[in-house]
């Protein structure tokens, strides 16, 4: 049975391809929708939903909501790609090491990860925020350093099964070397649990994104759901709409990453396959 | 073993009324399955006190016939379709769910082929015996206790109070296995279905559990439903079988008719393909050794944790000083049980593992004293065959990948490793078109041949072969240690051949090292060693072989 036949089984996990493939657009599509920069005061403050051309009305400042949030979407995908991107390259390559070789280089990196792994993700991620300076560049930094670790631990187990497998003694006795056995022969065999692991991942980096963003620690150049959030916070008992539809906009958009991965499991995990 | 006793034997039991019968049983199989049944229109039955055997190779629905007789068909992707489970007058596919518990192991028991999976790994083995009898008769603590007791005695194993509070994994695989036994018949039940018990086990410890059940059987008059795939041990213990092929019965008889004067076709094959314990001709060995192990010791450490703060270590000794001389164009068999080091043996000599002292020497350069880059040319020179052929290929490679990686890493250009591939594929049997698709693509045998075909591309000069066949249906089996054979003889490789199993070694080796705990005991040409061991493990050894008579009086004939 093909991939995509396995994927479409799992009915909960088409729902959230569409709802991300809608979010995606959206975001492709921000610039056209509401080609104004979108922290530009467009007219009149805390309009309610659908008033004064305003669809999901405006904030305490006269700027539009639904546009923030099309301009958002760019900002949390992107932010939420890169630093998965980051976190699954680096954690792949200790994770790779570790459960390679093992021995003291195994034990080295297992307790560097068990380090990072102590401290409190999202508190370690304003740490490092706070440190940087507030921007993209430090608020990917932040999410990709309190990510990798689950990706290492994950990729040294797959390792450690695969390295005493006959065909990698196999190619031993070839006279291959050490990474080409690593990069050719084992890593393709792990992909599956990495991809997965990877698209939760990118969920939980939004979610982190929005969190910072709503603390005042993300990009203060950049428009994002959390950043939202955060402006209408005040005016939460008046103007409802400004931090509502953000925060749907999260909710439905990591709920739809998590479906994702769940169907991507499903149909990579050939023991789950049989599920009914 | 007396065959005319035996035959007698199981006409009286026939004489009496079937305990268990089955009658034109059809099982299903998943839509897209290779076949429609399982079990197509399967009929036979089992008289009290008679051990039947059903024998047939993987696939053939032997295990699942029994299955269903237990009710524990995997649904909902197989299931029962038609036909009748007559267990004393009561058809048990009709029989509620309720009823079938009380069936299941209190009158129909099972034993299954690995022992510590079949056993719960966080409980005592007494209380798991306890469960059972717990779960089917209502008796005070202390008599289900010592009946306990009494069962694990009933097995012969050593010191029943203390197997009583051990864990699975404190207790060997044969030890295990008697747990199992000790568990199946602590109800008395009519019936036990033992589905390969020994399979997992050594030939020794399968001996004495074989012996066991045969004990056991004639003590409690139990019918024995015993599923297997090896002659040897039909020969053995059977008083009738049954020969299975694609979820049919093609012979059902007299263990005397089927094994000594098969009429299918397939039985016939499948009897043939047994290999003998008469050794083969032997070779003329012209004393030129191509590869020498001299003093060769490897210990495996384990514990110790960070500055010894952790577990004290253990260590084991899979390699003791260990000597032995390979010949040019000779097959040398390592021979031995699990843990005698075997293995250990094989991996040190392809270089997989680095050895604590001693010496490996190949056309007189010793191999141990080199480092990975200036190891590199002797790398083609000594190649591996693998036992697992599903484990040893990688899956997201293709054969043409495979088997073309190491001549390209060593220097070869592309197309020629490609079309020296294509050779090697035809070489060992295989169509060239082979080289395009993946290793899920083809059968156990077939992917024993890539392997080869692989180790064969590099042009070695010594073949290192690690239970090549042990993971093989015996036809299969047969097939490729003809391969083995031919491409040995035709391309002068000396092979060092790994194996548990004597009857293969009879067949392949000039000469045989037996190897025990580490230490090689005895080592000499092959029919010597067959006909006049000195040493009395390898005497044990060649005494446990099953169906020992059998293919005695095979030659014979």
């Amino acid at each position: 049975m093909s991939f995509w036949r396995r994927f479409c089984r799992n009915r909960s996990a088409v729902v959230g391809l569409i709802i991300l493939a809608i979010v995606v657009l959206i975001a492709a599509s921000a610039h056209l929708l509401f080609p104004e920069d979108p922290f530009k005061l467009v007219g009149q403050s805390m309009s309610p939903p659908g008033e004064n051309g305003f669809l999901f009305g405006s904030d305490t400042l006269g700027r539009d909501v639904a546009a923030g949030m099309a301009h958002g979407a760019r900002v949390s995908l992107l932010i939420g790609l890169i630093a998965t991107t980051v976190a699954v390259s680096l954690g792949v390559l200790l994770g790779a090491f570790a459960g390679y070789f093992g021995g003291w280089v195994d034990d080295v990196l297992m307790r560097v990860t068990e380090m990072f792994q102590t401290i409190p993700s999202f508190i370690f991620a304003i740490l490092i925020v706070a440190i940087m300076k507030p921007s993209i560049n430090s608020v990917i930094i932040a999410i990709a350093v309190v990510s990798w670790p689950a990706v290492a631990r994950l990729v040294r187990g797959e390792f450690l099964a695969m390295r005493n497998r006959e065909f990698v003694q196999a190619c031993h006795i070839i006279g291959m070397s050490d990474w080409r056995i690593m990069v050719r022969e084992i890593l393709p065999n792990c992909l599956s649990p990495i991809i997965v692991t990877g698209s939760l991942m990118v969920a939980t980096a939004i979610l982190i994104e929005s969190g910072l963003a709503f603390l005042g620690l993300g990009d203060p150049n950049i428009i994002s759901w959390g950043f939202q959030i955060g402006a209408g916070r005040t005016v939460l008992r008046s103007a409802w709409w400004v931090c509502t539809f953000p925060g749907i906009a999260i909710m439905l958009t990591v709920l739809a990453i998590n479906l994702v991965g769940e169907g991507l499991n499903d149909a990579m995990n050939p023991r789950l396959r049989e599920r009914t | 073993m007396n065959t005319s006793s035996k035959n007698t034997d199981s006409v009286v039991a026939t004489a009496d009324s079937p305990v268990l019968r089955i009658e034109n049983l059809y099982v299903q199989l998943p839509l897209g399955s290779e076949r429609r049944y399982a079990v197509e229109g399967v009929s036979y039955d089992l008289a009290p006190k008679e051990i039947l055997c059903v024998v047939g190779e993987s696939g053939s629905g032997k295990s699942l016939t029994a299955r269903a007789v237990m009710g524990l068909l995997p649904a909902p992707h197989v299931q029962y379709e038609k036909g009748q489970i007559v267990f004393q007058g009561e058809d048990l596919t009709k029989v509620s769910e309720a009823r079938m518990r009380q069936v299941r192991g209190g009158e129909i028991s099972m034993i299954f082929q690995e022992p510590m999976t079949a056993l719960n790994p966080v409980m005592r083995i007494g209380e798991q015996i306890d469960e059972v009898i717990r779960f089917h008769a209502s008796q005070p603590r202390k008599l289900r206790r010592q009946l306990a007791l009494q069962l694990l005695e009933d097995v012969q194993l050593p010191d029943p109070s203390r197997i009583m509070s051990a864990y699975p994994h404190e207790l060997s695989g044969g030890q295990r296995q008697r747990a199992m036994i000790a568990m199946a018949l602590a109800l008395e039940p009519k019936v036990l279905i033992a589905d390969e018990p020994t399979t997992a086990l050594d030939v020794t410890t399968q001996a004495q559990i074989l012996r066991l059940i045969k004990e056991l059987q004639a003590k409690h008059d139990t019918g024995v439903l015993f599923i297997t795939h090896d002659f040897g041990v039909v020969a053995d213990i059977a008083d009738r079988v049954a020969v299975m092929q694609h979820g049919k019965i093609v012979e059902i008889g007299s263990v005397d008719k089927v094994l000594n004067h098969p009429e299918h076709p397939y039985t016939q094959a499948l009897t043939d393909a047994v290999p003998s314990l008469i050794p083969r001709m032997a070779k003329e060995v012209v004393s030129a050794p191509i590869l020498e192990v001299r003093n060769l010791v490897k210990t495996y450490r384990s514990g110790g944790g960070w500055f010894g703060l952790g577990k004290p270590v253990k260590e084991v000794n899979a390699c003791d000083s260990v000597n032995v001389v390979l010949n040019d164009a000779e097959t040398l068999g390592i021979v031995g049980e699990s843990g005698s080091g075997k293995s250990t043996l094989a991996r040190c000599i392809v270089r997989l593992l680095s050895t604590d002292a001693g010496e490996i020497i190949y056309r007189g350069q010793d191999l141990c004293a080199l480092d990975r880059s200036s190891m590199r040319p002797y790398r083609s020179k000594i190649q591996m065959v693998f036992q697992d052929p599903y484990a040893s290929l990688n899956p997201r490679a293709t054969v043409g990948r495979i088997i073309t990686e190491g001549p390209v890493i060593l220097g070869e250009s592309k197309s020629e490793a490609q079309s020296r591939a294509r050779e090697m594929l035809e070489l060992v049997g295989l169509d060239a078109r082979a080289f395009e698709r993946y290793p899920h693509e083809f059968s156990g045998g077939q992917r024993q041949r890539i392997g080869l075909a692989r180790a064969l591309a590099l042009q070695p000069e010594v073949l290192v072969a690690d239970e090549p066949v042990s993971a093989l249906d015996v036809s299969i089996q047969a097939q490729v240690l003809d391969l083995l054979a031919d491409i040995r003889d035709r391309l002068q490789l000396s092979m060092v051949f790994i194996t548990h199993d004597l009857r293969v070694a009879a067949q392949v080796c000039d000469r045989i090292a037996v190897m025990r705990l580490g230490q090689v005991v005895e080592q000499g040409p092959t029919a010597q060693l067959f006909d006049n061991a000195q040493h009395p493990y390898t005497q044990e050894l060649l005494d446990a072989v099953p169906g020992r008579e059998w293919s005695r009086l095979r030659a014979l004939s």
